[in-house]
């Protein structure tokens, strides 16, 4: 009889040159016993190669699918796994084909092994789990586990660890043989004892993501363990989580039943709002659009008001006229400029020599906001929410109508087109850029006007209104901007 | 054009983040997340952090680090960047009408986390999905910051799939496709007239022109220059996308045949099919039941019969009437049941497209049938050894020593794998 005692660190290696070495010998598998180190030998067993005993030279030629096979079932923990694959090896030289014959009982066997192998190779990839031990500030961080395996899948599964953690030390301990990786070299280690690890701050943020990763309407106890059997979690942290989420489960599932839809939040007014500005340009046909318009309910405004009052005028004039809002007359007529303030505008561009009638006017805000006090609606100014929704409406005017000069009345209206409704007393009469870059000529309300108490300085603020009505004549006259229709 | 005038938004974020702790933020973000089905970590470039200078390797095949008692593989860190969402999808526990608890991550707490979890095996990479905050674009560029910061300053060559947002600016999608390995935009529900009336804010159109934009990009990526020079590649896990099942009146027929036109135009890796489970503060517009777990199983089954079997849509759904499948056996066995005639089939001679419609056949197991007939006849119990499964098979099939006589055809051969009648609940 011959003894092959195969190592436990390099077995695959060890394996196969015994194996060819006994196959050159021509000795038959019933006269080979074979164990790794901690395993005596026979009382009859002589000490088979590697050794110097026989001197062999020359070489056998197996199958590769055999090998790669052999290189895994080495490292199983079937204390017959090497003479099982030396009696197969044996059957082999004499008849190639039986690597792809799967109905072969020996075959089969083997090939159940090197499933055993994989399964246990790949559940030490997942199932590892480190704890850090060095400084995590130091320039090469440190970790360690403590993992426990069914099979002798460290030594195989290490070139893994080492290709994936290459920038920080690291070491896999067990009760079989531990892998060590320090400044980028893996090293194998026997019989380590269990180490204390750290605890690692870490470790309660996973467990948190593993309890809230969970859905409670769908458990599935079988399917889980199936793939992540008992005998693994006593080294995972998050395993201990498992019987208390299994309990809560159906009481939380039936709790998720049963709860009654609750009230929406009071912020999703606000956010839908918010996110009714995000959607893109206006672009149905011209002549839908005050119907659009009409039909608004992007702001709270359409619920008081009487209607909504689109734009009027010609799509082709070359002045557009932008007011703040509807008032009292508009929100009743649905026309824009026609109460007491627009009879004041109309009345100073006729001395302007301003015809609004060649004129596209519109509002900023086509809604009418106002507070009721007694049996009259007091105007209220549109805050910046409102004039950011309707001004999705007048830039889909501006593109219809694509003026030369856009004349903004009052802060409201220079707010929505060019982004700032401030200091307007120093504004007006100058001309900014609006939407598309068309020029914006910044004026005041002609409410303003009435409201002036002061009977000079309502005189000197006529007199700018009536001059920069004026300009905006003459720029809608004279000005060059390429106008173009879509 | 827009300027966005009152900065609310930002107001409302401040208010609700200033007290969460990392840990809290990460219950309510991973708790948002559960309701996505994929956590696959597969079939991406091969990569590894040999020479010390990185963190991360990517070997092919995807690495289950954990189990849920959901049954479910935990492979990658599952998180929303944030909760907040402008959008109000019916389904969806993070809408914008739904009371449930809300928190943002920042950049740099995803990194850490994901690059934490890492080290300590716990995970495969990242999978980062987000409500809508702001625009589309807002929440695109955060998400591909954190991906740029993960592979150009952490050197992270470990997974990340990101969920990418239908409206984002191209750009966006574009760098996304080079920073992670999977894309992928959730088609949400079978047909665009649900989606329409369950997520008014999306538009189906625009999410299949987002998967057409994915699947161009991919192949775009894939042509050498004229210099012969591979540009980086982009998406290389392909992208996927996910459909609800249950929550609508649609039939698997309309499930299945949505997603084989998914598979065939976009060259989808995956579909997957989430069954509609019940959520916190649920949406009065939805079914308030148990997820329908078993029609999710079977619609699997179908979709694999689809892909790897050779079988063709009409004939899984067209022998069922209800345009469902059957709920109490495969629906292998089901066309098996209901096409006899062809049974029982000799695993010595049937060709392959025969023996892989065989109940209990796999592909596998044809491939080792294929192999080992060419040396010798197969007997019976050859083929529990190749690993099928017999006791479904067993009546479709002749081989050495065994023939299944009148039980091919015997009248009560469905009831043999149906379970039995169940009492009906009470509750």
């Amino acid at each position: 009889m011959t003894h092959v005692v195969v190592p436990r660190i390099d077995a695959a290696r060890a394996w196969r040159d015994a194996a060819r070495d006994l196959l050159l010998s021509q000795v038959p598998p019933q006269e080979v016993t074979w164990g790794d180190t901690r395993q005596d030998r026979g009382l009859f067993d002589t000490p088979g190669p590697p050794g110097p005993a026989r001197p062999v030279t020359g070489s056998v030629t197996v199958p590769r699918s055999f090998l790669q096979m052999a290189d895994t079932v080495v490292w199983h923990a079937d204390p017959a796994r090497f003479a099982r694959l030396y009696a197969f090896l044996w059957r082999l030289i004499e008849a190639p084909h039986l690597m792809s014959d799967r109905g072969d009982a020996h075959l089969s066997q083997l090939r159940q092994m090197e499933k055993n192998v994989r399964r246990c190779q790949h559940k030490m990839k997942a199932f590892v789990r480190f704890r850090e031990i060095g400084d995590p500030a130091g320039p090469r961080r440190s970790f360690a586990a403590w993992f426990e395996p069914t099979h002798h899948t460290v030594e195989p599964t290490a070139g893994f660890f080492a290709r994936r953690f290459a920038d920080m030390d690291w070491r896999i301990l067990t009760p079989d043989i531990s892998a060590v990786f320090e400044d980028g070299k893996v090293r194998f280690e026997e019989d380590h004892p269990r180490p204390d690890l750290p605890d690692d701050a870490s470790e309660i943020l996973w467990v948190t993501y593993f309890r809230n990763i969970f859905n409670p309407a769908r458990l599935k106890v079988k399917a889980m363990q199936s793939e992540m059997p008992k005998k693994y979690w006593k080294n995972m942290p998050e395993a201990a989580a498992i019987p208390d989420l299994i309990a809560g489960a159906p009481a939380r599932a039936r709790e998720m039943a049963l709860n009654a839809p609750g009230l929406p939040p009071p912020r999703m007014a606000a956010v839908q709002a918010q996110q009714a500005h995000l959607t893109s340009a206006w672009d149905g046909p011209a002549d839908d659009l005050p119907r659009q318009v009409s039909a608004c309910t992007r702001c709270p405004l359409h619920r008081t008001a009487t209607q909504a009052v689109p734009g009027e005028g010609p799509l082709s004039a070359r002045l557009m006229i932008v007011a703040e809002q509807p008032g009292d007359q508009e929100d009743l007529q649905g026309r824009p400029l026609v109460g007491p303030a627009g009879q004041l505008f109309d009345r100073i561009a006729d001395d302007a020599g301003l015809d609004r009638n060649g004129a596209f006017v519109t509002n900023a805000v086509k809604h009418f906001k106002f507070r009721p006090r007694g049996r009259q609606r007091i105007h209220q100014r549109p805050d910046a929410g409102e004039i950011q929704h309707c001004r999705w409406w007048l830039e889909a005017e501006i593109q219809l109508v694509r003026p030369a000069v856009i004349l903004a009345l009052g802060a409201t209206a220079a707010l929505s087109l060019t982004g700032s409704g401030a200091d307007l007393m120093q504004r007006r009469g100058n001309v900014e850029t609006g939407p598309d870059g068309i020029p914006v000529l910044i004026t005041l309300h002609p409410a303003y006007l009435l409201r002036q108490p002061d009977a000079d300085k309502k005189a000197a603020a006529t007199e700018h209104f009536r001059n920069d009505l004026g300009l905006a004549r003459h720029m809608s006259e004279n000005t060059v901007f390429p106008r173009t229709h879509a | 054009m827009s300027q966005v005038i009152a900065p609310w938004f930002l107001r409302t974020y401040t208010e609700h983040m200033v007290k969460k702790t990392l840990e809290q933020k990460l219950a309510i973000l991973s708790d948002a997340a559960k309701y996505d089905a994929s956590c696959a970590s597969s079939g991406s470039t091969k990569r590894d952090s040999r020479g010390g200078k990185s963190l991360g390797s990517n070997e092919g095949s995807g690495i289950c680090h954990a189990y849920a008692p959901d049954g479910r593989c935990i492979s990658l860190l599952k998180i929303l960047m944030t909760n907040f969402c402008i959008y109000d999808c019916s389904y969806c526990i993070n809408r914008v009408s739904s009371n449930v608890e809300r928190a943002r991550f920042s950049v740099d707490e995803v990194v850490k986390l994901t690059i934490e979890f890492y080290r300590r095996n716990y995970i495969e990479g990242l999978f980062l999905s987000s409500g809508i905050i702001r625009s589309p674009d807002t929440t695109m560029l955060d998400m591909v910051r954190i991906a740029r910061k993960l592979r150009h300053e952490e050197n992270f060559r470990g997974y990340i799939h990101l969920k990418t947002i239908p409206d984002a600016a191209p750009e966006l999608i574009e760098e996304a496709g080079l920073l992670a390995d999977r894309l992928s935009i959730n088609v949400e529900l079978p047909t665009d007239a649900s989606v329409k009336q369950h997520a008014p804010e999306k538009s189906p159109e625009q999410i299949r022109r987002a998967m057409a934009d994915v699947r161009l990009r991919k192949e775009v990526a894939r042509d050498r220059s004229h210099t012969g020079k591979r540009p980086p590649r982009f998406a290389p896990a392909g992208q996927s996308t996910q459909m609800i099942i249950g929550a609508d009146a649609a039939t698997d027929t309309t499930v299945l045949g949505q997603s084989t036109r998914l598979y065939a135009s976009y060259k989808l890796k995956r579909v997957y099919y989430s069954a509609f489970s019940p959520i916190p503060d649920a949406s009065s517009r939805l079914p308030l039941i148990s997820p329908p777990l078993q029609r999710e199983h079977r619609l699997y089954q179908a979709d694999w019969l689809l892909r790897f079997y050779g079988f063709d849509l009409r004939e899984i759904t067209g022998h069922h009437q209800s345009g469902n499948l059957d709920l109490d056996i495969d629906p292998k066995l089901s066309w098996a049941l209901a096409h006899r005639g062809l049974f029982p089939v000799d695993v010595n001679r049937a060709p392959r497209e025969l023996l892989l419609r065989v109940p209990g056949f796999g592909t596998k197991t044809v491939g080792r049938i294929l192999s080992s007939r060419r040396h010798r006849s197969l007997r019976y119990d050859d083929l529990h050894r190749m690993g099928a499964g017999l006791k479904k098979a067993r009546a479709f099939i002749t081989a050495g020593g065994w023939s299944p006589g009148a039980l091919t055809d015997s009248a009560g051969l469905r009831a043999r794998f149906a379970p039995p009648p169940e009492q009906l609940s009470l509750f």
